[in-house]
């Protein structure tokens, strides 16, 4: 892929350091706990293994077990008592192990941290941030690559975010941390091993603002997560067929970014969301209604979803064909009445 | 914060709960002792009169309540008549440092607690889900999804165990939450972890209408707890003294870092689920008479009568003094409460979002409209 997705934080050369996104989320974790002793993480296997993923290598080493601990493996008993644990002050950071496991937790999740805020007129908050490494493309089996953002981002109270890159992996993660509401943090998996030179702590563009990855003039892709990557393939791709393609990543999936999206549709006037996760019903449904809604006179066209198939998520060897990928982007956009 | 190891000794607690429940006064008001006592003894004299002044108190609530409710004052309310052994023994066993985590049927220990009438009940009566500070009496808001609460004791205590505050948390649950998923998510992590949390199932015998049968093969639900390692008490339930001295003995070993307890009480719900319940539908009239006949107020009183420890003038007193909250909730509930719809946007988020600002726009217009309207159809008439 072309490097653009990084250009907006381009690093000083000297202090720079190659991380991947696992690494610049281990890094936030261990930036956020040395800065603040309320952090404390816990989750499966995130103690002496690192986490599946490793993104909390080394870290129960560093800052010992009453800071970061196995919990038992229950997914509601740990953002319940996550839940807890706010209440008292701490600023907990938990893992689920792979977004499809987080189901178990989904009580907690939308009847307690969504609700905690509204129910107590704000007497009560809860800093708290749920990790949930997401998406597929990694050739998990069963169960390992769900898509659940739209289940959390249309819940009232959630924050929402997901980063695409590891710059944003950092920033966002600590000012998640940060936050004085509950946060649910999506980590695209497949992006766990994309790799930047970054300089520590690299400050990116708030964590509620989209950002326009790539400029062009001709069309919008709204993408986020694994599939920002897609959207700037299927951009290199177009330019070398005279289409200018400009790449919004949305990075906040709740809130949404009207402001930025609707520049960049005003601009292009033809837009297409994104997404790995189905279509019916999915968080692509609500970008294309609310663009339309706000943006419908400066459209030449419908604005498109251009997402995996409305079919739970494939086994791997057949992982390929469900997922977006830009020629099916490109493909999309050639349904658009052009010369109209 | 100062270094604390998590890595607890492995011990776990093999002995399974008496299948007889721990009982300090019987029926007829007579002080246990032996076997039947397991190891309690009965609270002071002292202690005793204010759990009963606790229980009157507790009663004349609960019943001024649920005529409120009849009346139309309140949406809906959770009786716990017949249960204020428990839930009176067991809220005076924690101090005010310690942190309470409730039911929908725990109002009366909110009240013990001392949280306002109007505080407790605006959710009831259908103000805002949620009307008393929970910093201020350290008690988290009433759980309407069943036992999820019970993690958050769990967490709390766990945090404070982190910090090392030396306080405890407790909850309650009813009978039928104990075959949720987070009953038993909470009971293992409060037992892993080590702790300070007390969890009190009061076995009310029903969960609306679903009999404890229909609910667990348990021989008793205290049994539970042998499988997670921690101790379990199975209580009589509509004895206060037996309940405040177990759950006062389960708060001081958690506070002194013995970890988490299970008590279960076995009383009974002598009301209704809630107003909108029809208990003739599931269970004989004869069984309720039973349990009424097993109240825990008038055992106590029996007792302290016949120690001389409870004259008519202290009595009437405590009358006096359940008449006045009662008098009270009354004048609390009659009001009508002043509400704003456009605070349905200012608890969302703790930065305003503008998408939710642009909606709160929207229903300012048309609050201002109706007022319009309203105001033209008052000129009109004139």
């Amino acid at each position: 892929m072309t490097a653009t997705s990084t250009k907006r934080d381009a690093p000083e050369a000297s202090a720079a350091t190659q991380l991947t996104m696992a690494g610049a989320l281990n890094a936030a974790l261990r930036d956020a706990m040395e800065a603040d002793d309320r952090v404390v993480v816990y989750g499966e296997d995130v103690g002496p293994l690192g986490g599946v993923f490793r993104v909390t290598d080394g870290l129960q080493q560093r800052f010992g077990d009453d800071r970061i601990w196995d919990s038992p493996l229950a997914e509601s008993g740990i953002v319940g008592t996550a839940v807890g644990m706010a209440m008292y002050g701490m600023r907990p950071v938990v893992e689920m192990q792979f977004d499809a496991f987080s189901y178990p937790a989904f009580e907690q999740m939308v009847s307690h941290v969504a609700k905690m805020r509204n129910r107590t007129k704000g007497r009560m908050t809860l800093p708290m941030v749920v990790r949930i490494p997401c998406a597929g493309a990694i050739g998990g089996v069963e169960h390992h690559s769900d898509s659940s953002e739209a289940y959390w981002t249309s819940t009232p109270g959630l924050t929402v975010v997901m980063p695409s890159n590891p710059a944003d992996a950092y920033s966002m993660l600590r000012e998640a941390i940060e936050s004085e509401d509950p946060v649910v943090f999506m980590e695209p998996k497949s992006r766990y091993w994309s790799k930047a030179e970054l300089a520590l702590p690299v400050r990116t563009a708030p964590m509620d603002r989209a950002v326009v990855v790539r400029e062009g003039t001709d069309v919008t892709l709204l993408a986020y997560g694994p599939t920002v990557r897609t959207a700037l393939e299927a951009a290199d791709a177009a330019a070398a067929e005279d289409l200018s393609i400009e790449v919004v990543d949305l990075r906040s999936l709740s809130p949404f970014d009207d402001e930025t999206v609707g520049a960049s549709v005003r601009k292009t006037s033809r837009a297409a969301v994104i997404h790995e996760a189905a279509q019916f019903g999915g968080y692509g449904a609500e970008v294309a209604a609310r663009v339309t809604e706000r943006n419908f006179h400066w459209l030449a066209d419908p604005v498109l979803r251009i997402t995996g198939f409305d079919i739970p998520f494939p086994s791997p060897k057949l992982e390929e064909y469900h997922l977006p990928t830009p020629d099916r982007v490109l493909a999309a956009l050639d349904t658009w009445e052009w010369d109209a | 914060m100062a270094r604390m190891s998590l890595n607890v000794e492995h011990h776990s607690v093999r002995a399974l709960p008496s299948e007889k429940p721990i009982r300090l006064l019987d029926n007829a008001g007579h002080a246990v002792h032996g076997a039947a006592a397991g190891g309690f003894e009965l609270p002071d004299t002292e202690t005793l009169v204010e759990l009963y002044r606790r229980m009157v108190v507790a009663r004349r609530f609960d019943v001024q309540v649920t005529a409120l409710t009849k009346q139309g004052r309140l949406a809906t309310y959770p009786s716990a008549f017949g249960q204020e052994a428990c839930e009176i023994g067991a809220i005076s066993a924690i101090e005010a440092r310690d942190w309470f985590f409730p039911t929908y049927r725990d109002s009366i220990a909110l009240l013990t607690r001392g949280i306002e009438p109007g505080g407790i009940l605006a959710s009831f009566r259908g103000d805002w889900h949620n009307g008393y500070d929970q910093h201020a009496h350290r008690t988290a808001s009433q759980a309407t999804p069943l036992a999820t609460q019970a993690l958050h004791a769990v967490g709390l205590a766990h945090a404070a165990r982190l910090r090392q505050d030396p306080i405890v948390a407790m909850t309650f649950l009813g009978d039928g939450a104990t075959s949720e998923g987070d009953a038993h998510e909470a009971f293992n992590f409060a037992a892993v972890w080590q702790t300070p949390t007390v969890f009190l199932i009061q076995n009310n015998q029903f969960a609306i209408s679903t009999p404890l049968s229909r609910q667990t093969r348990a021989a008793t639900l205290a049994d539970k707890a042998v499988g997670y390692g921690m101790p379990g008490y199975h209580v009589d339930g509509n004895d206060v003294a037996a309940m405040y001295a177990v759950t006062r003995a389960a708060v001081d070993r958690a506070r002194a870092g013995g970890g988490p307890s299970l008590i279960e009480g076995v009383t009974y719900r002598i009301e209704a689920h809630t107003n909108s319940d029809d208990p003739t539908r599931y269970r004989q009239s004869r069984d309720v008479e039973h349990w009424k006949r097993r109240d825990p107020i008038e055992r106590l009183e029996k007792y302290l009568v016949s120690e001389g420890a409870l004259g008519e003038s202290a009595r009437a007193e405590i009358a006096d003094a359940a008449e006045a909250v009662a008098a009270h909730t009354r004048e609390v509930m009659t009001a009508e409460p002043e509400l704003d719809p456009l605070e349905l946007f200012d608890h969302v988020y703790a930065r305003p979002r503008t998408a939710l600002l642009e909606q709160r726009a929207r229903l300012e217009a048309e609050l201002a409209d109706a007022a319009t309207h309203a105001a033209d159809h008052a000129g009109a008439a004139r």
